[in-house]
This record gives structure tokens, sequence and C-alpha cells, in this order.
């Protein structure tokens, strides 16, 4: 009696695993809409518009991958996560994709079963504080009130600093960015720390923008981007390449307005003719992908540097420079593999 | 056959049969779901494990009641978050008792405004979710008190700002054991002193003024210490330096927001406990101590609250142990409590979000069952002997 009991627990627990191991890319297709993990509101990055649709650079990779997988950039459905649930709801399936501005580290990459595909935003912890602070450097900072967001690596990153530089702080830990916000205008803290690119967004949501400084130092090296569970590497690589197909557009000069045309004709440079789909790329059904993924990213959403621009560049509240979010060949860090 | 039918058709053993399916569907039950649980981490390539608790959390902590820094372990983190749960547990454990009895007593006042004033605040601040209380206060701390640069000075040794209230601290330094000694001796002066008023009570009726006597032996006796010794404590006074006060003790906007809602919110349920169980004293045990010529404050003391005591000792156990519960809260206004330090950034760090969970759950349990424990206890001190 009791063996059997145990047996059918057993069937059902293995059963109910089983599904987690079906093709993560059928599982979309299926649905028809792919499920996308994003911040809670992070200005520039994910951040619903006067229309409550979501917008932003994180949101843009979400609906790229929805172009080269379903044809379609609107087809996303979009959960949030808080820094601390994120990791979660991606083990948990709520999401194929994670793209939250995540720090790319050892642990998180290997500890937490879960993959890195890319970096799509080179960033680093920095502080912001109030112009009238008179504070140019972190390392005056000696006994300052620090407001962080946890369930991030800025904890870490912020002990270490303190410590390594033998002066003392006072941390106010706040789960949310507009919680933090508000804390941080209440004079609540002294200065706020995060990565930079989430300064220039709280920032750029301040009554008064110009009031606030964001130091020069940068105290860690954070490099974000998208990341999905480890197990399907079909679909890592999806992701991956998904990633790099829109950089390859800044490099090979395919925006969204010319894409189209590009795709038409034979084009002297052979590696646009792969990437768009005129000639045929080896091993791209394998990915499970049409031929013309790379036009519907490019039309559909955009290339790396006009969802750049679009998002987060000088023309957007934002105002962060390309710095070493650029092509190698402009002094950047993004190197792509040669599409052959 | 029969003999089977003569099983189910005899009450006794029907009921042991029943019993024995329903452990059985139980038992399955959280088999399965424990297996479930092991399948899908399988599954997803995790492992259960705790070994997470004994490397270097690596966070600081703003709040911590015993030595901790971020070289630490988890599980240090993990005790220093339950301390501070327990610290602020204690703080509004005491304030809603003290405001809730008070409340629940003039909410029965014969003067009219009191008791609709008390009235109002029952209704008022029990209808309203605990958390709103928790931000409220929060709000109300960090943004009507100044910042520190401008912080309301109390006779230059303590401030109060926005980033807390700060205190002096006292230091203590050689000689000082014989303060702590007179400090015992006037303990155990007041213990027999009670026992003896008691018993010449007992014995020829005679009131002695218990309470100031024991009270100024407990404090003039380690005071005469103090002096004879040559003034053995010297304060610490807090001083702004740079961002904010450094030295001194200080009670942080978070604890103070915190303790304040979970006392005020608990204090509206305890009011009504309180009440309810005054009114379950017979009228008549009122009027009998009214009329042998009891005080007010007497008929309250000796003969009413005695007898409310025993209703309201078992409701008041729960209204503790949700305060404590509701303790966990914390994280919402960035107190670093058990849940936002072992449950919070140590889970975050770590990624061993059910082994986390499950130490938590298990902590809160054993808190909840203690507390539970001390009040059975003290029930059954004060509830009716049987005859």
């Amino acid at each position: 009696m009791k063996t059997k009991i145990l047996l059918a627990a057993a069937t059902a627990g293995v059963m109910f695993a089983g599904s987690v191991l079906a093709s993560t890319l059928d599982d979309v297709r299926a649905r028809g809409k792919l499920n996308c993990i994003i911040n809670t509101g992070l200005a520039g990055f994910a951040a619903p518009d006067d229309k409550g649709n979501w917008t932003g650079f994180d949101v843009d990779f979400c609906k790229a991958v929805a172009a080269a997988t379903l044809g379609d950039a609107s087809k996303v459905n979009y959960t949030t996560a808080t820094g601390k649930t994120r990791f979660t709801k991606l083990a948990a399936g709520e999401g194929e994709i994670l793209s939250r501005n995540t720090t790319w580290t050892f642990s998180r990459d290997v500890d937490l079963s879960q993959t890195f595909v890319g970096v799509s935003y080179y960033d680093g912890q920095g502080f912001m504080a109030p112009k009238a602070l008179g504070v140019k450097s972190a390392k005056e900072l000696d006994g300052a009130s620090v407001c962080i967001q946890t369930g991030t690596t800025t904890e870490l990153n912020l002990a270490e600093f303190f410590s390594a530089n033998n002066i003392s702080y006072n941390a106010v830990p706040i789960e949310t960015n507009s919680e933090a916000q508000e804390l941080y205008k209440a004079g609540r803290c002294d200065v706020y720390t995060t990565d930079a690119s989430g300064l220039y967004s709280t920032r750029a949501s301040m009554p008064v923008p110009s009031d606030h400084i964001i130091f020069d130092e940068i105290i860690s090296k954070e490099p974000l981007g998208p990341v999905v569970r480890h197990g399907d590497d079909q679909w890592a690589d999806i992701v991956a390449w998904t990633l790099k197909a829109m950089m390859a557009g800044e490099e090979l000069n395919i925006t969204s307005s010319n894409v189209k045309s590009l795709a038409g004709k034979d084009n002297k440079n052979k590696e646009i003719n792969r990437l768009l789909g005129k000639d045929p790329l080896q091993g791209l059904s394998k990915l499970g992908l049409s031929a013309d993924w790379a036009v519907n990213i490019i039309s559909q959403v955009g290339n790396y540097a006009e969802v750049f621009e679009k998002n987060l560049g000088m023309s957007t509240p934002l105002k962060i420079a390309r710095g070493a979010n650029q092509l190698y060949r402009d002094g950047g860090l993004f190197y792509i593999p040669p599409i052959k | 056959m029969s003999f089977l039918n003569n099983i189910w058709r005899n009450e006794k053993s029907r009921e042991i049969i029943i019993q024995i399916v329903v452990l059985i569907c139980i038992g399955w039950f959280l088999s399965w779901l424990i297996m479930n649980v092991n399948a899908n981490f399988k599954a997803l390539g995790k492992d259960i494990s705790f070994e997470f608790l004994f490397i270097p959390a690596g966070y600081d902590i703003n709040q911590y009641l015993i030595d901790y820094n971020n070289r630490d372990s988890h599980l240090r983190a993990g005790i220093v978050g339950l301390l501070n749960t327990g610290l602020v547990a204690f703080f509004g454990i005491i304030l809603a008792t003290f405001l809730g009895v008070t409340i629940g007593i003039i909410r029965l006042s014969k003067n009219w405004l009191a008791s609709k004033i008390a009235y109002w605040y029952v209704e008022f601040t029990r209808n309203v979710p605990i958390l709103l209380h928790i931000l409220l206060w929060h709000g109300i701390i960090i943004n009507v008190l100044p910042h520190p640069k401008k912080a309301i000075n109390i006779a230059d040794v303590s401030f109060l700002s926005n980033r807390g209230f700060y205190i002096p601290k006292p230091l203590t330094e050689n000689g000082i054991e014989l303060v702590y000694l007179f400090f015992v001796i006037g303990i155990i002066f007041s213990i027999l002193f009670l026992k003896y008023s008691k018993k010449k009570q007992d014995l020829i009726g005679v009131q002695y003024p218990v309470f100031w006597i024991n009270l100024s032996v407990i404090i003039c006796l380690p005071l005469i210490a103090f002096f004879v010794s040559g003034m053995p404590i010297s304060l610490e006074i807090p001083v702004l330096k740079g961002f904010n006060f450094r030295g001194g003790m200080y009670m942080s906007p978070e604890l103070a927001a915190l303790t304040f809602a979970l006392g005020i919110y608990t204090a509206a349920f305890i009011a009504e406990i309180v009440r309810a169980g005054i009114l379950a004293v017979d009228k008549g045990q009122r009027e009998a101590a009214e009329s042998i010529g009891l005080r007010p404050s007497k008929v309250m003391n000796l003969v009413v609250l005695p007898q409310a005591r025993r209703v309201i000792i078992p409701p008041l156990t729960s209204q503790y142990l949700n305060l404590t519960k509701n303790s966990s809260l914390a994280i919402a206004i960035g107190y670093m409590d058990l849940v936002a330090t072992l449950g919070g950034i140590s889970l975050n760090q770590t990624g061993r979000e059910m082994e986390t969970m499950v130490i938590v759950m298990l902590i809160y349990l054993c808190v909840s069952l203690s507390i539970s424990a001390l009040m059975n206890w003290y029930n059954n001190r004060v509830k009716l002997v049987g005859r």
C-alpha cells in the first residue's frame, strides 16, 4: 500500500517536472506570445508610458526576441519583478527571458542555474547626491546615510567599497527604485547609490534634475544583460543572437528605415545578405528561426543604436552618453562575432 | 465479510478506521509535495543545501544588537535580524498593552467625550491596514522632522532629526560593580518587603505604601552607591560630525515608525478585548466593592481587573502573536528584521529561496509557540481554580 502511494507520488512529481524540459521555443510558439520579466519601473529601461504601454531599453529587447521568434514585436506579455523576486520568477517559468538590467556575476551564472547570454549594457555602480551637499567624491562620504536598493549586487559593492576605504556609512535598504527615490527626496539619506544607468533614470524623474549630481567615480563593474534558464541551448542561442543581430545592424548600418530595401536587393557586403536572409546562413534552421528573423528585429524594433538613442540617449531626459556601450570601432566594448 | 461488516458497524472501530484513512491521506499529500519539490529542483539543476549559512554575508546591517560586520556569516546576519525582530516586537508589545488597556478602560468611562474619543480611536485605527500605518508613521517621521544639521536640540545632549533620535550613551567605568550590587540588593529587599507586607495585611489588615517604598529603595540604593564610588558612569554625548550625529545611542526612524505603527494598531484590538473583559465581570462585583467603600481605582485594580484578566488573556495572546508576525512588514520601510536579512538579502545573494524561507518560517513558528507557551503559563496562574 505504502509503496504504491510513493510510486504514484513519484510519477506525479516526474510528470510535473517533465513539462519543464519541453523546448522553450515550442512553448512560446504554441502560446503565440513571449513572456518577458522586466523591471517594476525604471525610466528609460522599463516604464509604462502615458497610454500604459511598457517602453524602454529592456522592453525593446523583449520585443526584439518576439520579432525574431514570432515575427511580431508586439506579441509580448510583460511580468514585473523586483530585484529580489526576479530569479525566482525566471526559475519558476513565469517568463522565458529576464530582461531587467541584471548584472552578470559568477555565482548568478553558475550557482543559480541560469544562463547569461550576453551584455546589452555595460554599467557600473555610482552615487548621486544633492548639489547642496557639496560633496564630489564617494570617498568624502564618511558617516553618510546611503539609500540602497536591496536584492542587487549594490549591497555587496557598497560594503566592499566602504571597508576598502576605511570609512563608515549607514545603509538604508529599500525594496524598489521609486521608494528609494521618495526617501532620498525626503532627506532620509545623504546619497543614493545604484547602477549609474539607474541614477540617470532617477535623476531624470526628479522635480529639478539639475539640483543633483552623479559622481564621476564608478565603484564596480556591472555588465547588464538578458538571462534565460539553464538547459535549453537552442533558446539561449536565439536570445544571444537576437542581441548580436541588433548590434550587427548598427555595425553594418542597417536601420529600421533602410532594412526593407537592403533585404530586397543583393548587397556588395555579403554579411548584410546573410543577416537579412538574402544568402543562406548555415544553421539558422537549427535555431528554428525563419530567414527574415533579423529583418523583423531591425524593422520592428531597430538596431542597437536606434534602441539606445530612443530610450536612453541625448534626446531623452536621461541623456546617457554611449561611452562603453558602442561598437569597438567607435571606442566601445561591443565586438560582434562574424555572421557566417 | 461479516467480520469486516462488524468492524464498520462498531462505532469505536469505525472512528479509528476513519482516522487512519485521513492520516494516510495527509501523509500521502505531504510526501507528494516534498517529492514534487525535489523533482522540480532536480529538473532545474538545483539542490537543497544549507552550506550557504556559513559563508560570509558580505552586506552591512544598519542596526545590530550583537557585534556584526560584513565578513560575518549569513547565519549571524540572520540572528542579527531575529534580534531586531525581537526588539521591535518587545517595544511594540509594551506600547500596545499600555495604550490598549488605558483606552479600553477610557472607552467605558462615564465621561461622554472621553469615551467617544476612545471609540473613534479604536474604529479608525483597526480599520486601516497595518502596512499603511507603518508607511504613514515612517513618512511623518522622515518628512516632518528636520535634517540632522537643523536637528531639534534637547538640552545639548539629545537630538531629534529625520535620521533618528540620539541620546547620550552611558559608559561604565571602574567601581560600577558596587552600583550593580546595590541594585540587586534593592530588588531582593523589595521582594521580601512585598511578601512581608502582604502577610501583615492578611494578619492585621495594615497596608503599607509598598509601591512607593520599593520604588525609592530600588532607585536610592544604587544612587547612593553611585555617589559613594565616585560617579563611575560617564556619558557619551552625540555630536554632529559630517553628515550625521556620531556617538551616543540612537533609535532609527524605521524602528520608531514600526514601534508606533505596530503598537498603535494592535492597541485598538487590545482596547476592545479589555473592554469586553471588564464588561464580562458581573455588575454586582463592582457594586459590592463600591459598597464596602473602595475608591474607584481600587475597585478597578483589586476587584474588576483580576477577574477580567481571565477573559482577556487568551485573546490578548493572539494579539501579541499578531504583532510579532506583523513586524515582518518591516521590509517596507527598510528596517532590517529577520525577513529583510535572512529572508531578503541573504536569499537574494545566495539564491537559496527554499532553504531561507523554510528557516524563516520555522523561526517564526518557534517564536510564536514560545509566546503562546508563556501566555498559557500566565493564563493558568490567573484562571479560576476549579473546585
